[in-house]
């Protein structure tokens, strides 16, 4: 079932559209801000809410690759692999992390502090390699640098 | 002579100009002008004058574009006028820098274009990435609603202008325009059949325009100081500014906005400082991962639309990727069509099926186990893959760095299938 904050929310995302279901995006994102992901549960309980079927809205919410169906760790890394940060060193950024968490890409480490998943290009490519964690962004790094930053996620 | 940079002159890095400071600048005075002195018809006449080419990728005319917006009292209401903020390409990054930096000039651009239409309502279009310029153009739509910039009768005018944000949730095609639109609506970012044009039938089949950020930021000075103006401040015979960037194995990587038409030397040398030591330039993407490559023999071509068409590639975002000697072209190039095979939406065959195999194949060649004949499918992927035939440009521009790779560095593709083996690694 959707809380009553997140009811309100979608309500009030539905304002800016002519059509309900035109929130579908909107509305995967408010039960994702609160969830962490998007269960099945949670897709039948927001079609119902948008008046449109679950299949229609489970076809939006798999085309798109952030919106989680399936539970992730408590703080999301997207390491950025497209060509401006892969020529400024990417793999060595993803192989220290991978070490680091003894996670491979689309993976959440045992103790569910971090799932690990790959990014096209964030947009700030003079100031590669990059990554964001949860709404954060990272740049400039090398592996020393991602150290500390990583401690700041708990 | 100075140098005009009317798109970035007051930015300050790491801070985003408020409603007070954009004012104090002579922020809103094109509004002013326009809502109150001007027909929306003059609006559309002084930028198609202007000469101002779409700054997303394409380059089509905006005034034009416009054009075809059907106007007066039988037109279909409501209009929209998008703002397409889904910076996506990779090596792109210069609408970040007018989101950030001066929010208020991509709203006034929005309200000045939208009244050059007669819109109702807008979006700005963001992606999911630019949190701070959601953050920062949140706030500033709530300063110019309250300053009587936006909502009804606009500083006491007729026009009424309603703007929303959308933040989205990734996928590379919702850059494309009719990508973006469906994604809007709530749908999968999937391409439309054209026509019918969404200058006619676009967003919720109401008339529709969208533009890219930077080519909306060109609109107010364009209206506050006119066509000859813009014109005026190019150094080629497309007008205005552009944000170029650099980006890759340079001194000094970073975005500036200079006259149309510089050159890729004085880009690469003056701006971005020349390759860093004991590197040489080999080639670069003058526009972003889906244009064609750039060899040094076209150092001293302007890079505006029609020089860059002319030598066989496309000014596209104007952010140049460049690709050094010490770096493996063939991987470089795999790298590329892994974002393209994973971004593909899947619509059309060609792009959903060949770009995977045009990655496997990369992959091979780059790992020593090519084959000659796999340079000859992947030319054959370049060409199913062509204009023409699928939905959207952005299944062309997907094989443009393939075909010129192709092209440039052949000898370093059958040096990997005759060696087995990547001559770059050691």
């Amino acid at each position: 079932m959707l809380t009553a904050e997140e009811k309100k929310e979608i309500q009030e995302e539905i304002k800016h559209y002519p059509i309900k279901k035109a929130a579908s995006i909107e509305a995967l994102k408010v039960v994702q801000k609160y969830r962490g992901w998007v269960s099945d549960e949670s897709i039948n309980d927001i079609a119902a809410e948008l008046e449109m079927s679950p299949d229609e809205l489970d076809s939006v919410a798999t085309f798109y690759n952030l919106v989680f169906r399936k539970p992730v760790g408590n703080n999301v890394i997207l390491i950025c692999d497209s060509i401006s940060c892969w020529l400024m060193g990417y793999e060595k950024l993803l192989d220290h992390l991978k070490e680091k968490l003894g996670i491979s890409l689309g993976e959440t480490t045992k103790d569910n502090r971090f799932t690990l998943l790959p990014i096209p290009c964030l947009g700030t490519c003079d100031r590669a390699p990059a990554l964001m964690i949860n709404n954060d962004l990272h740049r400039d790094l090398t592996p020393e640098k991602l150290d500390k930053i990583l401690e700041e996620y708990k | 002579m100075e140098m005009k940079k009317p798109l970035t002159q007051h930015i300050k890095p790491g801070q985003a100009l408020s409603l007070k400071e954009y004012e104090k600048v002579g922020g809103y005075r094109a509004t002013q002008k326009a809502l109150k002195e001007m027909t929306s018809a003059e609006v559309l006449e002084v930028v198609k004058d202007s000469n101002l080419k779409g700054r997303g990728g394409a380059g089509f005319p905006t005034g034009l574009k416009w054009s075809f917006v059907p106007m007066g009292a039988e037109a279909p209401r409501p209009k929209y006028l998008i703002c397409n903020g889904d910076e996506m390409e990779p090596g792109t990054f210069k609408d970040r820098v007018l989101l950030e930096g001066n929010p208020h000039q991509v709203i006034e651009g929005m309200i000045l274009s939208a009244y050059a239409i007669q819109a109702e309502e807008g979006y700005v279009f963001l992606r999911w990435a630019y949190k701070e310029s959601a953050r920062v153009i949140e706030k500033a739509m709530a300063e110019a609603l309250s300053a009587g910039y936006l909502g009804k009768n606009i500083l006491g005018t007729d026009y009424s202008f309603n703007l929303h944000l959308h933040t989205s949730v990734g996928r590379y095609m919702c850059g494309e325009e009719t990508g973006l639109l469906n994604a809007l609506e709530g749908k999968r970012a999937n391409p439309r059949a054209k026509p019918p044009f969404p200058q006619t039938s676009g967003l919720f089949g109401k008339p529709s325009i969208v533009n890219n950020v930077e080519t909306l930021c060109c609109v107010p000075p364009i209206v506050d100081k006119g066509a000859d103006w813009f014109k005026g401040i190019s150094k080629s015979e497309d007008s205005g500014t552009k944000l170029y960037g650099v980006s890759g194995k340079v001194k000094k990587p970073g975005c500036w906005e200079l006259p149309m038409g510089v050159t890729m030397r004085e880009l690469l040398e003056e701006h971005a400082g020349g390759m860093q030591d004991g590197l040489k330039f080999k080639g670069a993407l003058p526009g972003g991962a889906s244009t064609d490559f750039l060899v040094e023999e076209h150092m001293d071509i302007p890079m505006d639309y029609a020089n860059v068409a002319k030598a066989g590639s496309r000014l596209g975002t104007g952010t140049m990727i460049v690709l050094d000697d010490k770096t493996c072209p063939v991987a470089f190039v795999h790298n590329l069509e892994h974002f393209f095979a994973q971004e593909s939406c899947g619509w059309c065959t060609p792009c959903r099926d060949g770009l995977p195999w045009v990655e496997r194949i990369l992959l091979a060649i780059d790992e020593g186990e090519g084959r000659l004949e796999d340079l000859d499918i992947l030319a054959s992927h370049a060409k199913y893959l062509g204009p023409g035939n699928t939905f959207c440009a952005l299944a062309p521009g997907a094989v443009e760095p393939l075909q010129s790779a192709l092209k440039y560095f052949r000898e370093d593709f059958e040096k990997h299938i005759n060696e087995k083996r990547c001559p770059w690694r050691s």
